[in-house]
């Protein structure tokens, strides 16, 4: 238990003290809400789907847990580099406590600016459709985190340099998020991107959310739910795994 | 599994691709025994040191740790020793202390005992007025002191130093020595260190191996090594036994180097 707060602890003094990266990984999200919300609010509207900004802003939630998380995933390629990893990972505590106390650090990390995008958000008319269930949202927000801290995690335990990183982030990364339904709605795209949409997990994210910020979703709310604790459990054996293996 | 030695090397082979940097390697360390592990740049001594403190995996051969298997056993190793890596492994962005704090908790040391045991050690590597800046803002030197530090901490049976002293002065050195000679009479402490300043090996170990190309070319106390090369220092046995020339790690390859090497080395002394 101590070892998990002392790592958890490491981590939080990290981000602090970084300033640039607390408004770097907050802007982007909200480059995105702002332009996207505004530019495209206007088309949205014609074409029948309603308020935009209301039917974006969990996608854009979505986006901040996924670019939170696996960039946090680098903070591990970071501690590789620079040397603090070894100090992690021969100190007499069993590695999957190494991993959750770090994970657990970059999950927080996600949670608090989903929160700070969220409030924004609000700031900007968003409303919520149903206060009563945002502890439900809150509740899915810290399993996604968690599910993308763990899959930076892996990735990160698995590539051996930034370049690596950085191929990964434009190859996967971004692919995952626009072939989800965070920034369009599913209904009336060609059958080929509906499909991708449809066998991507974030898509189960992002649509839980609506279910729960705004009411209504594409898919139906247990399977979202149980397709996200499946991919949760999958991303944190991954994660194990990668990171069991890590030699220095 | 048993085992006499507190640190103990058997048949120990790691290669990276086609390079062989463990070659078939042996060796024992008696428990209280401060113990050099000596070789030119390149030899297999931190790949050595790497597999005996659960950081890589051997290719084949054992290694033990107070009898226990480093590779099966992971978790009773990482009980046993404490390291300092030959390369800086100090979180930046946390303060002095706090890089100290983070070590007594993640290694267990009793919480009663943390305060005190930070500031007697701080105070030892002459950091303790140091002790709120960020590690972003040390020099080289005090980087290390701090590490040296950070490695006491919790009084591992065994500890391992790699190249403990690299960039430190005179002054911490001989602290730094004085206190692990200490350790190991008072406290029973098993010490494998490496160095390339052969008069502190000299005077510090108690028993020397040296490795080169990755194999054990030579064992035992300073006196019988410069017996057996029927030398007078241990830094004459030394380049006896690994030859004078630069190492290069495909110095083989290229003996033309090699010997401009020995030539460069002898008109520089
Ligand atoms: N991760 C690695 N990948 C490939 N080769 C490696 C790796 N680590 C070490 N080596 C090679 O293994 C050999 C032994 O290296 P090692 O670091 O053990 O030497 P050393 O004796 O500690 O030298 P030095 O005195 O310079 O610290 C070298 O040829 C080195 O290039
Ligand atoms: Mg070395």
């Amino acid at each position: 238990m101590n070892a998990i707060y002392i790592l958890w602890w490491r981590q939080m003094k990290r981000y602090l003290r970084t300033r640039s990266r607390i408004f770097g990984s907050i802007g982007q999200p909200i480059l995105f809400l702002l332009a996207l919300g505004y530019g495209l609010g206007a088309v949205f509207e014609r074409a029948g789907q309603g308020d935009y900004l209301q039917f974006l802003v969990p996608g854009i939630i979505l986006q901040t847990l996924l670019f939170s998380g696996v960039f946090w995933g680098i903070q591990i390629l970071f501690d590789k580099r620079f040397g603090f990893l070894k100090e992690m990972l021969v100190a007499p505590v069993p590695r999957v406590k190494v991993l959750l106390g770090n994970a657990l650090g970059g999950t927080t990390i996600s949670i608090i600016q989903a929160l700070v995008v969220f409030i924004v958000a609000v700031a900007f008319g968003f409303r919520p459709q149903n206060w009563v269930l945002l502890p439900l949202a809150l509740l899915i927000v810290m399993a996604l985190a968690l599910t993308l801290a763990s899959f930076g995690a892996g990735l990160a335990s698995m590539v051996e340099d930034f370049q690596g990183f950085q191929a990964i982030n434009n190859f996967l990364i971004f692919p995952l998020f626009f072939l989800s339904s965070a920034l369009y709605p599913l209904t009336n795209v060609p059958d080929v991107l509906r499909i991708l949409a449809s066998i991507n997990p974030l898509s189960y994210g992002v649509d839980a959310l609506r279910h729960t910020m705004i009411g209504g979703g594409h898919f139906s709310l247990p399977t979202d739910l149980i397709v996200i604790a499946a991919v949760l459990v999958i991303c944190v054996f991954f994660a194990v795994n990668r990171f069991n293996r890590i030699q220095v | 599994m048993s085992s006499k030695y507190a640190v103990e090397a058997r048949d120990v082979v790691k290669t990276f691709g086609d390079i062989k940097a463990v070659d078939h390697v042996n060796f024992g360390v008696m428990p209280g025994e401060i113990f050099a592990f000596l070789g030119p740049n390149g030899a297999g001594k931190s790949t050595t040191i790497k597999m005996l403190t659960t950081m890589l995996r051997p290719t084949s051969g054992q290694l033990l740790l107070n009898g226990h298997d480093v590779t099966k056993d992971q978790a009773s190793a990482r009980k046993s020793f404490g390291i300092v890596f030959q390369d800086p492994a100090l979180e930046e962005e946390l303060t002095a202390y706090e890089n100290m704090l983070f070590h007594c908790v993640l290694y267990g040391v009793p919480k009663a005992g943390h305060k005190k045991r930070i500031e007697d050690l701080m105070k030892l590597v002459d950091l303790w007025e140091r002790r709120d800046s960020l590690v972003r803002t040390f020099s080289g030197g005090m980087r290390r002191r701090l590490e040296i530090a950070r490695g006491l901490l919790h009084h591992p049976k065994i500890l391992f130093l790699d190249e403990p002293t690299l960039g430190l002065d005179t002054q911490t050195r001989n602290v730094l020595w004085d206190y692990v000679r200490k350790l190991s009479k008072n406290e029973g402490m098993t010490i494998f260190f490496t160095t390339h300043y052969l008069d502190e090996a000299e005077q510090i170990a108690e028993r020397i191996a040296i490795i080169d190309h990755g194999k054990i070319v030579a064992e035992g106390t300073t006196k019988q090594l410069t017996e057996k090369t029927k030398t007078k220092t241990l830094e004459q046995a030394y380049l006896k036994l690994t030859g004078e020339g630069i190492r290069d790690e495909v110095s083989e390859d290229f003996s033309g180097l090699n010997v401009r090497g020995a030539l460069l080395n002898r008109r520089l002394r």
